[in-house]
């Protein structure tokens, strides 16, 4: 038999520079941070850089930046100029795409693949869609002329890291908003690039400021009594003790929370079509992604076939560099973030699932996990309760659609949900059924900025996308009020 | 020959489209501004707040998968009902109010007005607040607003028909069910509104009335994990605000509280929007 | 063994096998072949695939204009493609119409090109729009002359209008003819099937009835044999293979003009079909303009710097 193998097809990491020490960046320039720790890239623990470990001083200084830009300039500029900067940055981001691809990739772990053809482009174009709004948010469903909240708090985890800064800070400058950005411990590195670009835009001090650091660094922010609004991504936990912390005050919250997205597969589903979106759906991005299609639901008279062709396809997934540009499942993110797989995996096999992972070589530095499936999983498992966010997919069946829909919805969380069928009628009906706020029919893990995006239950409050999520920055004139 | 002598009403709980008696059998005075004795309420207890919770829940899927025409002629039929009830509402209002006769009728007509106002919002929700969104891709790609589930609220003290009705009517026209908790104060409106609701062809569970002292059981609406969203309007002390927010976010709870008393803000606060990805092919 | 246990030649039988089929999902099919295109084939990869391409082409001549000089000249290239270089492989077979088959052998056997087979196109190429008769007597010649593979076309008419069992017939009886004489490329015309779900249907249908290769086009349609196409049609031979431990062939056509196209066609084998497949006896390329491209691509391979036409032989 001819073997195909794949050469190395290293994309070139000379187009970034990386500066040994970073500080936060405040009012329009880097300020030096106090303490600093270090980023590594979890795809060989090299250490990437020093990134300084944001206090309360430094975030008081970046709410204090923000709150005198708000006053003095960016309330009161013209949409017009304000929706002017952000298409500006959306125009840099593209410009500088494959620099930030390749930054991101280092920082995260994530396969080039994805860097350079989803998140990179994905963020600018968020800048783009909102810059749009900026001058039209008398239709944004509030009345006539609302109000942005003032500044907010933007904390943003690891997973997508300039993906998940674009969802924040777009819609939150449009509506005319400044911001003070907290990037997540492990992945710092294009949130101070993106620092960078707003120099390059000429974006006015202090309208967007950025400070790095980690748990305690966000819980300072949060604390503020300086800010107005929160938007928070990560973890159901994280985001219930913010909801505690601001109960007593009069901020806004948006949380962008976890999720155990239940991918439903009818008999009558496309099969082959249908296979890609069960590797789509949880290993892309190593699984590290919040609305993954996590617990594979298969009608029983089809679970076999699907899981033959799954393994199959499985087997062809590329699992190594980041950087490669044929690498299909790159580093997980952390130590820590491994641990927990490793954990959760373990209590799978305790618990009598079945593990199964194709045949593949893991690098012998970085932090590695292998596409896995459990099979014979059941609704008590923790694996299929527990958001594993990792390569890991559980897999239960199911008899009747009622039984599907039962199972599917049969989670705290309500963030997504997957339903396979080339029957139009059942896709609907399932649509209506499940009880999560994207539902991908015969598709998964699809974003758009103009598609609205947050979930039902504990998965959290607030849509961040199209306008139900520019909403979440602005609020009605005083007047509509009666 | 003897004065006739009248036929008390007693008051009751509203849960699950009966009539109970608190489980508790604790009950208390509802007096006139001037002190006097009006009538003995129920004193509802957690328990009795559980079942009317279990009784939301049985009703949630079958209420908001009732067609929005359907629902808003339901909607649209109770204040036919409370049009009926219109001289026994004033009555009951003035006296446990302490108001005129004259206010208590302009609160009872705007209360069924604005019934009318937001039962008429049912079919049109969709229009307001879904869309389809241009993706860059072949998909049709829709949002949809929809129900929430179970919600809790906590009328206001002050007004207590047209603050009931400004708290219900919102909530229930999307396919939420209810559980209000009445003006402590003036509570007997609130039950013969309930009367209303048995009496018309809104599906029993959809809206459970209790009374009670909100002290005592806001604080069980914000832990109980069956609750999806919260409308603290009836709610002014800070304190206890801000205890039943942090307890509500155990599960999340989407919790508000509306200065507002005629927008559409108040239905959508409890409805999610649903996003649907479709592929575009033959 | 008769069509592989899977119907027994009635049209019921035939029906309820096309209708157990699995849909297509356009979107998600078009999107799984666009991420193998990102596939990045670099150096010793390339060379590798550079070769194996070459040996998988179906060198073509199918024009009103061809004469015994033109497929001689296509003969003599198939065998050696690049006269200064020893080391390229002989194409995967000399493709042509019925009537040039004779030539075609003779001179591939004169000039040392015994290995390189003669595949004929048959069966009213490309249309289809003849009699039975016709179409028999059509592929009778062929094999005739010395035919080692025959390329038919299927009853896109017949197809399209729900009469399968007529497609499969014709397919049958031309298999009875090449029985033991010729491998039999049933060729889809893709472009006239329009949707993947009849791609993978006409696949199904032309696998039961005997093909030893599904075949994208004729070449004289577009679209040919774009890379969803191709994938279907990979898909449904791996599953073929699990329902009856057969391998079929598969013969994109049409449209592959460089040698990033081939390459990306490989990648497409490689990682649906899968490496069993990697071979001129299940994989082939139609095409003409391509092996020069894979050629001067070679030269940049072996130079290190870019080669220009004027070096690679035109016929």
């Amino acid at each position: 038999m001819t073997i195909f193998e794949y050469a190395p097809a290293l994309e070139s990491r000379s187009i970034v520079s990386i500066q040994p020490e970073y500080g936060h960046f405040i009012n329009g320039t880097f300020a030096k941070g106090s303490h600093h720790f270090p980023t590594i890239n979890p795809a060989d623990e090299e250490t990437l850089s020093h990134i300084a470990l944001g206090n309360s001083q430094d975030i008081d200084a970046a709410v204090n930046a923000a709150r005198v830009a708000y006053e003095s300039i960016w309330s009161k500029m013209p949409g017009k100029e304000r929706g002017k900067y952000l298409y500006r940055i959306a125009r840099i981001l593209q410009e500088r795409a494959r620099e930030f691809a390749v930054l991101e990739t280092l920082d995260n772990g994530k396969p080039i693949r994805e860097s350079r053809d989803i998140d990179v482009p994905l963020a600018a174009a968020h800048f783009f869609y909102h810059a749009g709004w900026a001058d039209k948010l008398d239709f944004a469903g509030l009345g006539n002329s609302p109000r942005p909240h003032g500044v907010a708090a933007q904390i943003i985890p690891w997973n997508f890291p300039i993906l998940m800064l674009a969802w924040k800070i777009a819609p939150a400058l449009a509506a005319g908003n400044t911001v003070v950005l907290k990037p997540a411990e492990t992945t710092s590195l294009t949130a101070l690039l993106f620092a960078q670009v707003c120099q390059q835009a000429e974006l006015p001090d202090g309208v967007v400021n950025i400070v790095t650091g980690n748990g305690s660094t966000g819980a300072a922010l949060v604390d503020h009594p300086g800010i107005d609004k929160i938007a928070f991504t990560g973890s159901t936990e994280v985001g219930k003790a913010i909801a505690r912390a601001i109960a007593p005050t009069q901020k806004k919250a948006t949380l962008e929370l976890g999720g155990k997205a239940a991918n439903v597969v009818f008999e009558d589903a496309p099969i082959d079509e249908c296979v890609e979106g069960i590797v789509n759906g949880i290993f892309f991005n190593q699984g590290h992604v919040c609305c993954a299609g996590s617990r594979l639901l298969l009608q029983e008279d089809i679970a076999d076939e699907v899981l033959s062709k799954l393994k199959v396809r499985m087997a062809k997934i590329r699992v190594g560099n980041p950087l490669d540009k044929n690498t299909d499942l790159g580093a997980i993110n952390s130590s820590e973030q491994l641990a927990k797989i490793r954990d959760l995996s373990k209590s799978g096999d305790e618990e009598g699932a079945e593990r199964w992972s194709p045949d593949c070589t893991l690098p012998n530095t970085g932090f590695w996990f292998p596409p896995t499936i459990f099979t014979g999983v059941t609704q008590a498992h923790r694996i299929a309760r527990e958001e594993i966010f990792g390569p890991v997919l559980s897999v239960l069946t199911f008899r009747t659609p009622q039984e599907a829909m039962e199972k599917a919805n049969n989670t705290p969380y309500g963030l997504s949900a997957g339903v396979w069928s080339e029957k139009g009628s059942k896709i609907l009906w399932a649509a209506q059924r499940l009880k999560a706020g994207v539902i991908w029919a015969n598709t998964f893990n699809k974003f758009d900025p103009a598609s609205p995006f947050g979930g039902y239950k504990e998965s959290g409050w607030g849509r961040e996308g199209g306008r139900h999520g520019l909403t979440a920055y602005l609020k009605e004139a005083e007047s509509n009020n009666e | 020959m003897s004065e006739r002598l009248e036929v008390k009403k007693t008051y009751k709980l509203y849960i699950g489209g009966t009539f109970p008696r608190s489980e508790s059998g604790r009950t208390y005075e509802v007096q006139n501004s001037a002190g006097d004795f009006i009538a003995n309420a129920c004193l509802a207890s957690r328990k009795d707040l559980k079942e009317a919770v279990v009784a939301a829940r049985s009703a949630q899927s079958s209420w908001s998968s009732a067609s929005a025409y359907n629902r808003g002629q339901i909607l649209y039929r109770i204040a036919e009902m409370m049009e009926g009830r219109r001289v026994q509402f004033v009555q009951e209002i003035s006296q446990s109010e302490g108001i005129s006769v004259e206010e208590a009728e302009k609160q009872v007509v705007t209360a069924i007005d604005r019934w009318v106002w937001y039962a008429g919002w049912s079919d049109k929700l969709s229009v307001l607040a879904g869309s389809t969104n241009p993706v860059s891709g072949p998909y049709y790609n829709f949002t949809i607003p929809e129900a929430m589930g179970v919600i809790g609220a906590i009328a206001p003290e002050q007004n207590s028909l047209l603050g009931l009705v400004e708290t219900v009517a919102p909530i229930i026209v999307s396919g939420n069910t209810c559980i209000v908790l009445a003006s402590s104060r003036a509570p007997l409106s609130a039950i013969t509104f309930a009367e209303v609701l048995a009496t018309s062809d809104l599906p029993a569970g959809v809206c459970n009335v209790l009374t009670g002292n909100k002290e005592e059981l806001a604080p069980w609406f914000a832990s109980h994990m069956d609750i999806n969203g919260l409308d603290l309007s009836g709610i002014d002390e800070p304190s206890l605000l801000s205890e039943i927010k942090t307890s509500g976010a155990q599960n999340l709870k989407r919790i508000h509280s509306f200065p507002e008393s005629q927008n559409p803000r108040r239905i959508l606060a409890f409805m999610e929007a649903k996003t649907i990805w479709h592929p575009i092919g033959v | 063994m008769k069509y592989f246990g899977l119907v027994d030649g009635t049209e019921t039988s035939l029906l309820n096998y096309l209708k157990s089929l699995s849909g297509v999902d356009q979107v998600g099919a078009e999107a799984r072949a666009a991420a193998l295109a990102t596939r990045s084939i670099k150096t010793s990869a390339k060379k590798f695939a550079i070769d194996l391409a070459i040996s998988m082409v179906d060198l073509t001549t199918l024009e009103g204009a061809d004469t015994p000089g033109k497929v001689k000249a296509l003969a003599s290239k198939g065998v050696r493609p690049d006269p200064t270089d020893s080391t390229v492989p002989s194409v995967g077979a000399i493709c042509v119409y019925g009537d040039m088959v004779a030539i075609a052998r003779q001179h591939l056997d004169l000039i040392g090109g015994v290995h390189v087979p003669v595949a004929a196109v048959a069966t009213a190429f490309p249309s289809g729009r003849a009699s039975m008769a016709v179409k028999i007597q059509d592929t009778n010649d062929a094999v005739a002359a010395g035919a080692d593979e025959i390329d038919m076309v299927i009853d896109r008419g017949a197809f399209l209008s729900g009469r399968y069992i007529e497609v499969f017939d014709e397919i049958a009886q031309i298999r009875a003819i090449c029985a033991g004489k010729a491998h039999l490329k049933v060729i889809l015309e893709t472009g006239e099937l329009v949707t993947y779900d009849n791609v993978r249907k006409a696949s199904f249908l032309a696998m039961a009835a005997g093909a030893d290769f599904i075949k994208t086009s004729t070449g004289k349609v577009a679209p040919a044999a774009t890379a969803p196409v191709v994938l279907v049609m990979l898909e449904a031979v791996r599953d073929f293979y699990q329902l009856t431990g057969h391998r079929i062939g598969v013969k994109p056509a049409g449209g592959i003009r460089n040698t990033k196209d081939a390459i990306k066609q490989l990648v497409l084998v490689n990682e649906t079909a899968g490496p069993e497949w990697l071979t001129p006896t299940l994989f082939r390329i139609g095409a003409s303009a391509l092996l020069n491209d894979l050629l001067m691509q070679r030269m940049k391979m072996r130079d290190g710097y870019y080669a220009s036409p004027t070096y690679v032989t035109i016929d």
